[in-house]
């Protein structure tokens, strides 16, 4: 099977600090793959280049044609914060990439899907947190995409609705078969949702790790083997050398 | 929306038809009332000379004479004026303002000379104007377009300039090209400094009015305040002034009306749904 995404080598700079390292990953079709790593390690600025929002990098984006085939736009993005435009409704945001073109039937199937039915005439000043994540989960699933690039989507949100959204996701990616890339700083969230967690870790960052979480979906949150693989994925990041300062690089 | 729905609709409070009932009683229309009643007084007593200060009785006859004459006539001259050149002005700020804002090599290039030309007064542009287009229309709506041009160029560049650049990113990530992030995003997200601006520009091309035609026209607001002081009429002039206020007032409420509107979405301090 081939990959649908494809990152080879990839490295970045800013000014003159490296950030990433030589970094490759590859996400085939159904995927689920988390990038966990500390925050400032770079793994925004990875799914930043993933999602070709900065052309600035060495290395190589290879994009497999299918994502580019068809009406459908490949790629969505559903960022740290809901990003909503606070002028449009509920509907026109989440038909915000065709304007008065957009498919209002598809609009109103992805409002159930995220459980906002009735709510597309809403503003986003009159929504929680937690339902503007959902209506920016149903914008990053408008174009019909075969990736979706969630950048640490669930970390402004309390702990209920973090899995409540957390469940929605791993049911929506089932639903629509579309391949998931997560950047995250939360343990717990990486081994439940994903198949794969790619450990960052160092400066400039790398894998330093990967684990294979080998579990059916739907999991139980209380799992022995959730634990076990937590205990992993501690061992890695904590596996780091340690700096003159006593600082984990 | 349904931030614009009536009052009514509301679930009711103890204190919400108080609160009503003061937003619409015109209580700013004591102090005036006040003030007319002392100076009504004043002028019948023989306090103050009724050849310089008429009497408010006296003004209503006077607005009464030229209601039944030649004010509206002047009206329609100086809101014709007034609209065509804040179009033309507004509508090259807008234009000019958002690429100036979108694009810093735009901005290095005319900000600098827009800033110095802001600098200018309107009003000394006009002997220029007068040499150049004469004393007809075209001098004056040139004025009044260039008087509401800089208040709209103004803020719609800082509206610009200070769209969050997360929104801008969604839809770099869709894949817009310039001209569709300028249309969905940037001039959406800039519409609150935006209509800031066409309010202040408003009242501009309402003073640029006047000062062209103090100068020179045969009808206008401005004509009626000319030809006041020549006649000796402080009525005249009275009623002129009080024209220009209610005329002010009147365009100023209509953008106000359709910023209330536009801007419904915003979730601000002074929004409807405040407590």
């Amino acid at each position: 099977m081939s990959a649908l995404l494809q990152l080879h080598k990839i490295s970045k700079t800013f000014a003159d600090r490296t950030v990433l390292d030589n970094v490759s990953l590859a996400l085939a079709p159904g995927e689920i793959i988390s990038l966990l790593g500390p925050s400032g390690c770079g793994k925004s600025t990875l799914l930043r280049i993933a999602a070709g929002l900065d052309p600035h990098f060495a290395g190589e984006l290879e994009r497999n044609p299918l994502l580019d085939f068809g009406n459908n736009s490949g790629l969505g993005v559903v960022y740290q914060e809901p990003r909503l435009m606070p002028w449009l409704t509920v509907a026109e945001n989440i038909g915000f990439a065709d304007g008065r073109k957009a498919d209002s039937k598809w609009i109103r199937q992805l409002l159930r899907d995220v459980g906002l039915e009735g709510r597309g005439s809403a503003l986003p000043k009159e929504l929680s947190g937690g339902m503007a994540q959902r209506v920016a989960i149903a914008r990053g699933l408008y174009g019909r995409p075969q990736v979706l690039l969630l950048d640490e989507p669930f970390s402004a949100v309390d702990a209920f609705t973090r899995m409540k959204l957390q469940d929605l996701i791993i049911a929506l990616a089932a639903q629509y078969d579309i391949s998931v890339l997560l950047v995250t700083h939360d343990l717990d969230e990486s081994v439940y949702l994903s198949d794969r967690v790619i450990i960052l870790g160092g400066t400039p960052s790398r894998i330093v790790a990967e684990l294979a979480v080998p579990l059916a979906q739907p999991r139980d949150r209380r799992a022995a083997e959730l634990a076990l693989l937590k205990g992993e994925a501690l061992t890695a990041l904590y596996q780091q050398p340690i700096d003159q300062y006593g600082i984990r690089k | 929306m349904t931030s614009q729905a009536q009052p009514a609709a509301r679930p009711a409070t103890v204190w919400r038809p108080a609160r009503h009932l003061l937003r619409f009683t015109p209580v700013g229309l004591v102090l005036p009332g006040v003030l007319l009643a002392v100076l009504e007084l004043a002028v019948s007593s023989g306090w103050i000379l009724g050849h310089l200060m008429p009497a408010p009785s006296e003004l209503l006859m006077t607005f009464r004479e030229l209601a039944a004459g030649p004010l509206w006539l002047h009206i329609a001259a100086s809101a014709q004026r007034v609209l065509l050149g804040f179009t033309v002005g507004a509508g090259l700020a807008i234009l000019l303002g958002t690429l100036v804002g979108m694009n810093r090599r735009l901005e290095a290039w005319l900000d600098p000379s827009f800033q110095a030309l802001r600098a200018v007064p309107g009003l000394a542009w006009v002997p220029l104007l007068l040499i150049w287009l004469g004393i007809d229309e075209t001098s004056k709506i040139t004025l009044i377009a260039i008087g509401s041009f800089f208040p709209v160029y103004m803020n719609m560049v800082a509206g610009v300039c200070n769209v969050d650049r997360k929104l801008v990113e969604v839809g770099s990530q869709l894949g817009f090209s310039q001209s569709t992030l300028m249309r969905r995003i940037m001039v959406p997200a800039a519409l609150p400094y935006l209509m800031t601006g066409l309010r202040n520009g408003l009242s501009m091309a309402w003073l640029c009015v006047v000062a062209a035609e103090l100068l020179a026209a045969t009808e206008g607001i401005g004509y009626l305040l000319t030809d006041g002081r020549e006649v000796s009429r402080p009525d005249l002039v009275l009623a002129a002034i009080i024209t220009l206020a209610l005329m002010g007032k009147l365009t100023d409420s209509l953008l106000k009306h359709a910023e209330g509107r536009l801007l419904g979405w915003r979730d601000s301090f002074n929004s409807e749904d405040r407590p």
